[in-house]
């Protein structure tokens, strides 16, 4: 049962948009039907701290935490946070971070978590119009735009 | 229709769906969410000033009759453990649920306190979910339990239940009213001596029938698994044991007070190995090993933090090889241009003794202000504050400073106020009470202070240096450091040379809240015209 389920641990700063990126990511596997968990740890880590946001997903999820050393994938959104997040991540693990993508290319700095996601979705079977709108249903209007390019330039890169 | 929803959400959800008439708590990390979202889906939520407040607040509801859910923090039950121990003995005629939102491993607390010993100390049913979805369902039993034995009932969540979020399958079926219109009783409403003493009997009384009805049809669930290997676990723990031992045969209690014995001892005796999971306190295996029921229990270095899967395998596999603790993270700190920061550098500049209190100012007690010296729960800055200076010689004695945000001032620093009046020390006293128009550390809500409702609309302002005055303070200044931190500076200053109480309000708002604030004030005033 243990190997049918898809770890994902998303790791940054608090202000970055991990929350929100796994927010996103479970939105769209809920959406998708699959059982899905996603955990964290609120409170002091708001004032600029280490956060990280857990996301499991698969036809049966229990803890929802992401066991150390059984993240099959470890979004960091800055590079800077990789050591604290490293122990999380399976030896065969995919590390995925801000040095994936060319931030230079993002009209806003602000959009590196979905960004980072559209690197993700390489790996996970789901289809861009279920990302696009798993990112909709998350994002104000506003920041529509902004963050279906930051999607498709991890997405395209 | 399936939702995914956090143990918070989830617990709003039911309330809102059981037609709960009364949300009310105070904010505190992990249980803040339940009374926002109770009142996004439109119940009526209210911020107390305070845990016993709120408390208070709800029994009377429960009495006249309405159906009720207090939320709070697990320190918050301190605060409301005196209506607690009490409530317990009065009959409720509406529906009580107290949630208590635990924090193992403490993530954002000062301590790692097991809530379910009040569940034993005041003698009421406790429910503990494992997911949203027992989030959702069993705060609808506590509402069940708490009308057909008219008892409060406690709802002990924990920090990762209440933010994960996991699938929810609401029933959202109406759960028809039973209480009866409000009739005067004071043998069950007032307890003097006479009448508590029946009433204890009586509690005792219906306690036994709960436990009867645990062990017949409680919310208890049993995972067959191997002989070889049984686990008694509840909360989160049982969703890590379903991960960490798939093999095992499982027994995972929903109602965790009373405990349902017998059907535990059964299933003891039907395992050659019969361990105990259980995050915090050995609570379930002293109740087990009280009635007789031989069980094994955690290795004490399982007893601190959080589990996790990984643990909890280590757990059940008797390792108890030294744990290689987390790789520090940064720090969580001040925010930049946070109006805190300039009065943590005066103080720390001014080599101030500093007793600091709960918020996002406890802070100042980290690099680069290394001002603050002592901290404890609540609203304990002033009476700290006041006992340093009563004992420390005069020099030191004379450094000594008070500091208390405006909602924990309201939460437990007004009866604080009055003890400097009441027994001012020889030396004098200084609190600073840092307005900064929110109770920011825990997500922006409102308190008395503000204004403004949970809901943001307006409605009865405490102003903090009326209440100042008020209680017989000479000497208060209320001051915007941003714009005057030297002034600011002469104003601590003098303060502490005098033999006199001084209160200095620093009022500007929060960086992170000032943009809401100005929104419900231009809503508030358009709505008023």
């Amino acid at each position: 049962m243990k190997h049918s389920v898809t770890n994902v641990v998303i790791g940054g700063l608090g202000g970055q948009g991990v929350i929100k990126a796994s927010d996103i990511l479970a939105d769209l596997v809920f959406s998708a039907g699959l059982d899905v968990k996603k955990s964290e740890v609120h409170g002091m880590s708001q004032r600029g701290g280490s956060v990280s946001s857990d996301v499991r997903f698969g036809a049966n999820v229990f803890s929802p935490m992401v066991p150390p050393g059984e993240a099959d994938y470890l979004v960091v959104i800055s590079s800077d946070q990789v050591p604290v997040n490293q122990a999380a991540l399976a030896a065969d693990g995919v590390l995925i971070d801000d040095s994936k993508i060319d931030v230079s290319k993002l009209s806003n700095k602000k959009s590196v978590n979905v960004a980072l996601l559209g690197v993700l979705s390489k790996h996970l079977d789901f289809s861009v119009d279920a990302w696009m709108a798993a990112i909709l249903r998350n994002l104000p209007e506003k920041l529509h735009e902004v963050n279906q390019k930051a999607f498709l330039l991890g997405r395209n890169g | 229709m399936k939702v995914l929803l956090s143990g918070d959400e989830a617990v709003a959800a039911a309330a809102y769906d059981c037609g709960v008439e009364l949300g009310t708590g105070y904010p505190g990390t992990p249980s803040t969410e339940i009374l926002e979202e109770f009142d996004h889906l439109g119940g009526r939520a209210q911020w107390a000033p305070n845990e016993k407040v709120a408390l208070e607040v709800g029994i009377g509801a429960a009495i006249a009759g309405g159906r009720t859910i207090v939320t709070m923090k697990h320190v918050g039950l301190n605060v409301a453990a005196d209506p607690l121990f009490t409530a317990a003995y009065e009959d409720m005629n509406g529906a009580l649920v107290v949630v208590t939102a635990d924090d193992p491993g403490m993530s954002s607390s000062q301590d790692e306190q097991d809530n379910r010993r009040y569940a034993v100390a005041a003698a009421l049913p406790m429910l503990e979910p494992s997911d949203s979805q027992e989030a959702y369902d069993f705060t609808r039993i506590a509402i069940e339990i708490s009308e057909r034995w008219n008892v409060p009932v406690l709802l002990r969540l924990t920090t990762r239940v209440c933010h994960s979020k996991t699938v929810v399958n609401p029933s959202g079926a109406p759960l028809p009213k039973t209480a009866k219109a409000y009739e005067k009783d004071i043998k069950t409403h007032v307890m003097l001596p006479g009448f508590a003493r029946l009433a204890h009997k009586r509690l005792r009384e219906k306690l036994a029938q709960i436990a009867q009805w645990n062990e017949e049809s409680g919310p208890t669930r049993t995972v067959k698994g191997s002989s070889a290997l049984g686990i008694i676990t509840s909360g989160i723990s049982f969703q890590h044991v379903l991960d960490a031992a798939s093999e095992a045969s499982v027994l995972k209690l929903g109602l965790t007070h009373p405990l349902p014995i017998e059907t535990m001892r059964k299933f003891a005796a039907g395992v050659d190995r019969c361990i105990v999971v259980e995050e915090g306190d050995p609570y379930m295996v002293e109740q087990l090993r009280t009635a007789g029921v031989a069980v094994e229990d955690k290795a004490s270095i399982f007893r601190f933090g959080e589990f996790n899967v990984d643990r909890v395998r280590r757990l059940i596999a008797g390792d108890t090889t030294p744990e290689a603790p987390p790789v520090p993270g940064k720090p969580p700190a001040l925010c930049p241009g946070c109006p805190h920061r300039g009065i943590f550098e005066t103080l720390r500049d001014q080599k101030c003794i500093v007793c600091g209190d709960i918020g996002c100012y406890s802070l100042g007690t980290l690099s680069p202000f290394d001002a603050t010296d002592v901290a404890c729960c609540m609203g304990a800055s002033i009476g700290l504050g006041l006992g340093m200076r009563l004992t420390l010689p005069e020099e030191q004695a004379k450094r000594v400073v008070s500091v208390i945000g405006d909602s924990t001032f309201m939460h437990s620093g007004i009866t604080g106020l009055v003890e400097m009046v009441y027994n001012p020390p020889p030396s004098g006293h200084v609190l600073l009470i840092l307005d900064n128009g929110t109770t920011a550390m825990t997500g922006l809500q409102e308190h008395p202070g503000t204004g403004r409702t949970l809901d943001h609309s307006k409605t009865g302002k405490v102003v903090i240096e009326e209440v100042v005055r008020g209680v017989g303070v000479k000497n208060v200044h209320v001051i915007d450091v941003v714009a005057n931190k030297e002034e600011f500076g002469e104003l601590l200053k003098n303060g502490l040379e005098k033999p006199e109480l001084t209160v200095i309000v620093a009022r500007r708002e929060c960086l992170l809240a000032v943009r809401s604030i100005r929104e419900y004030e231009r809503a508030n005033e358009t709505q008023c015209n």
